[in-house]
């Protein structure tokens, strides 16, 4: 009885091995790629027969990658921090003061969660076109500078931090916008980590109205300038692969460091729906 | 602070105006960036505005009776029904194997949730790119290559019109599984000991553990995957752009979901008013998964 739990355990974990190598193994050849050079490139080897950086030179030579990268790293950044400061106030707001409206107020923010972006992306750009939002960091970000996904997140966690310790602060005379900031916001932290990830991912890797709203090549976020380099060296598989490395790399780096953060964060919020 | 008592309604009342001074400015982008655009799209469904002209007609329900009639749009309905019909049941079955043995190898765990789990975070620009490559026929494409030194004939993957719509359909669900599995884990963590002891003492092998306890207490994670997966797959856009001949949704429109062609028509023909149209009946077709969902998770309680 036991032997044969552990030979069952044994296959689980070796079935469950090759799978995974199998959901990496284009992930490797990608990496593999963009080391190679010349005939190489149809070699199906992982290993490089010869590896160059090459590649990486040329794209970054050759292209506007670095404006690209940049691009993604402002606007990733702005709308996190964004993110960050309306969706925990408002959060907050929702889940510690009694006015009135408050609950109209919170099914609506909630309500824009099923609006579909798809939706949004035609007026949004007509009011871009308008205002010459057109090819700018702002015209970029403004749809995501708050968002009623985070909201509900933030309200949720809000509400497990006790009255007595805002109490406590309002008798030591601080006003309620210092009580958010000094004395609710450090104790939400683990919730901001999350969300703060989320966001970042998300616009990092955002595709459909970065591509509507920037015609300057300068402009593209990386998705949007990967895509459309690939479009134009598509022959060249060796460069594609290259451009998806840059793409990729820092979503990985940034997944080793907050695996933890991420994967609970996905599971929580997912969770709870 | 020496008023304390007597100051218990004018703190009320000093936290309410705190609180609307909070909301102020989010107020503000709901209703200017949200709502005024919905109200606007509805609007432009009944125009043929081009952006360019000056005067939107207003043509009343003529896009939508456009719609009706366009073999277009129902081709690519037919696709993204496709998209949701075959792509979600394999991804949800397949997030909910590894879940059930990652769950039970013990070993591990850590490793492979990050392993199953970072396609999910990859921008869908790059994971497209890739695959197409992988995709190509021989001498450059992996998968043509493997087929062929194992004797096999060679595929046209993304070049056929009947298999370009499935080879879209599992890069879809390698990149979408990871996100099932760990959902699926956490609910299967969320599931107490103390009914598979019972079960134990009752003389139920792992079968019926599995189909008489998991499955059923995982059922509000199921509704809400199911739910997320519809929507999500109803809104498959990036990978058909990026993985057909010049973003087309080809070869002949065999690849090409709904929200591709709204894309099309707004920003290619700019056909603001028609593609507007098409959005709105998006939007009811997500409201209605929605509504259906709210109403099953309903009747649990």
């Amino acid at each position: 009885m036991k032997t044969n739990k552990t030979i069952y355990t044994t296959i689980r974990f070796l079935v469950l091995s090759l799978f995974g190598a199998l959901m990496l193994f284009p992930f490797v050849w990608m990496l593999a790629t963009s080391f190679k050079r010349g005939a190489d490139v149809f070699n199906l080897s992982i290993i490089p027969a010869a590896p160059t950086f090459a590649n990486y030179g040329r794209l970054l030579s050759s292209s506007n990658f670095p404006w690209w990268f940049m691009n993604s790293l402002i606007v990733g950044m702005t709308v996190t921090v964004s993110v960050l400061i309306f969706d925990s106030l408002v959060g907050f707001t929702l889940s510690k003061y009694q006015f009135r409206g408050k609950k109209v107020v919170f099914l609506l923010i909630l309500s824009t969660m099923m609006i579909p972006t798809e939706m949004l992306v035609i007026p949004w750009y007509i009011m871009s076109n308008q205002l010459h939002w057109v090819d700018t960091y702002w015209g970029v970000m403004f749809p995501g500078l708050m968002s009623g996904f985070g909201t509900f997140l933030m309200r949720q966690f809000f509400s497990s931090v006790p009255d007595d310790l805002l109490d406590a602060g309002r008798i030591d005379g601080l006003n309620e916008f210092r009580i958010w900031y000094k004395i609710a916001m450090p104790l939400v932290r683990p919730a901001l980590s999350a969300l703060a990830i989320f966001s970042f991912i998300g616009n990092w890797n955002a595709f459909m109205w970065p591509l509507i709203v920037s015609n300057d090549v300068n402009m593209y976020t990386l998705p949007v300038g990967l895509s459309f380099f690939n479009g134009e060296f598509q022959s060249q598989w060796e460069m594609v692969m290259t451009g998806a490395s840059v793409a990729t790399i820092p979503v990985f780096i940034m997944f080793l460091l907050f695996q933890k953060q991420i994967i609970q964060g996905i599971a929580l919020t997912g969770v709870k729906g | 602070m020496n008023d304390l008592p007597a100051s218990r309604g004018s703190l009320e009342r000093t936290k309410r105006v705190w609180a609307y001074l909070f909301l102020i400015l989010p107020i503000i982008f709901y209703v200017l960036i949200r709502f005024y655009p919905t109200f606007y799209a509805f609007y432009l469904s009944l125009t043929n505005w081009d952006i360019v002209s000056k005067d939107k007609q207003f043509i009343g329900l003529e896009n939508y009776r456009n719609i009706m009639q366009d073999q277009v749009f129902w081709k690519t309905l037919s696709n993204t029904g496709k998209y949701v019909l075959f792509g979600l049941p394999v991804s949800l079955l397949l997030g909910f194997s590894l879940a059930y043995h990652i769950d039970k190898a013990g070993r591990g765990e850590g490793f492979f949730k990050a392993v199953y789990f970072i396609p999910y975070i990859t921008s869908m620009v790059a994971v497209a790119w890739v695959w197409r490559w992988l995709y190509q026929p021989a001498p450059i494409g992996v998968f043509n290559k493997i087929l062929i030194s194992i004797g096999l004939p060679q595929q046209q993957f993304l070049f056929s019109q009947s298999q370009a719509l499935f080879s879209i359909l599992a890069t879809t669900i390698w990149a979408d599984v990871g996100f099932q599995m760990i959902i699926f884990l956490a609910g299967i963590k969320g599931i107490s000991v103390q009914y598979y002891e019972a079960a134990e003492i009752d003389g139920a092998n792992s079968r019926d553990k599995l189909f008489r306890i998991t499955l059923p207490l995982l059922k509000p994670t199921i509704v809400f995957l199911i739910v997320t997966g519809t929507i999500r797959y109803l809104r498959i856009f990036t990978q058909v752009l990026n993985m057909t001949y010049q973003g087309e949704g080809g070869p002949l429109n065999s690849t090409k979901p709904l929200v591709l062609y709204i894309y099309n028509s707004a920003f290619r023909s700019f056909d603001m008013g028609y593609a507007s149209a098409m959005t709105v009946l998006l939007f009811l077709i997500i409201l209605l998964i929605t509504l259906i969902q709210l109403r099953v998770m309903k009747s649990e309680d």
